[in-house]
């Protein structure tokens, strides 16, 4: 048996493609079938039911154009700490890593600390109407992505401290970005089309 | 792995490696996005509906395509991964094709859906009595429905 001196994630097979990465496609394909078609539903039954856009109208955009800023941003440190894993310095990636955690706790922070409880306060619950689920059906699965996103990253980032499993700071920032495709999405669907 | 493919493995890795671009492009993509969301945020302040449509939902696509160039390095990425991708798009395309008629549209030639059209109609008397303007496509379900719910087909089936 040969001994494998890279991580298994590393190697390429028929694909060409590292393993890790052709993975992660795969289960990114599989959230683009979870939120395309819990974003079609919306499409569909927003079209369905023109009475939602009155609904829709008491969305804060502001809040939404903060968040979508803050994902951006995230990206950016994401993307850049890839580019310090494909130099060789874990430090540097780490630490960018670290900054896009920040951004991800800040749109944390700006959703369930001033965002739903506002509108909840106002009445806007889940079961207020068929938009008000489908709002917050959506925006907290997708939330929910960004806390494992920002766990994930962090434990990656540890390794990155020490320049250990480099490769996976590439693999944590795509899914970081598919998140930030997600929201870009979101946004105009629930903040901008009222 | 025989030699050949680990030849062409190792090519393939020396090839993606190439692929490091300065800190300055990811910047610059990121500048492109955030006056890209700026447009898509002001549209819907001129009040055109088809601006909104155009800036808010065009753009949405431009960004996407956008991150996933630059930010997901797809545009250097093996031509499988696009290929993944582009299913499960397609598997969302089958999806709306297929479920769409029968929810953005409230009656057929043989069905009404008598639940939505009722909530459309509810909802609007409630929400109408706050004062607040209904939009054009509202007031004419409205109006259809004050004067019988449309032409109903004969023998029209009740879900």
């Amino acid at each position: 048996m040969t001994a494998f001196t890279k991580p298994l994630a590393t190697l390429r097979h028929a694909t060409g493609m590292p393993t890790g990465r052709l993975a992660l496609w795969w289960l990114l394909a599989s959230e683009i079938v979870i939120f395309g078609g819990l974003l079609m539903s919306y499409v569909m039954h927003r079209i369905g039911h023109p009475e939602w856009a009155n609904q829709a109208a008491h969305t804060n955009q502001y809040i939404g154009l903060t968040n979508t800023m803050v994902l951006l941003t995230s990206s950016l440190s994401a993307v850049i700490a890839h580019r310090h894993a494909q130099l060789g310095n874990g430090k540097r990636a780490a630490q960018f890593l670290w900054l896009t955690i920040l951004g991800g706790i800040m749109f944390a922070v700006i959703k369930f600390g001033f965002e739903w409880p506002h509108e909840i306060a106002e009445g806007f619950i889940p079961s207020a109407s068929g938009f008000w689920g489908f709002y917050y059906c959506a925006a907290g699965l997708h939330a929910a992505h960004v806390i494992a996103g920002a766990t994930v990253m962090f434990i990656v980032s540890l390794d990155a401290l020490k320049n250990k499993e480099l490769q996976r700071v590439e693999l944590v920032g795509i899914y970081w970005h598919f998140v930030d495709v997600v929201w870009i999405f979101l946004f105009p669907l629930l903040y901008i089309a009222k | 792995m025989t030699e050949h493919a680990a030849t062409a493995a190792a090519h393939a890795e020396e090839h993606h490696e190439e692929h490091i671009h300065p800190a300055s492009y990811y910047v610059k993509t990121w500048a492109i996005l955030v006056v890209l969301l700026a447009i898509s945020f002001a549209g819907p302040f001129l009040g055109i509906k088809w601006v909104t449509l155009t800036t808010a939902f065009g753009i949405a696509i431009v960004k996407c395509f956008l991150v996933c160039a630059r930010f997901m390095h797809l545009n250097i990425e093996k031509r499988l991964a696009s290929m993944i991708v582009l299913i499960a798009v397609v598997l969302m395309g089958l999806f709306f094709s297929g479920v769409s008629p029968d929810i953005m549209k409230h009656e057929g030639d043989n069905w009404v859906n008598i639940a939505a059209n009722a909530e459309t109609v509810r909802r609007i008397e409630r929400e109408g009595a706050d004062g607040k303007k209904l939009d054009e496509e509202v007031e004419k379900r409205l109006e259809e429905h004050e004067h019988g719910g449309g032409a109903k087909p004969e023998g029209a089936k009740h879900e």
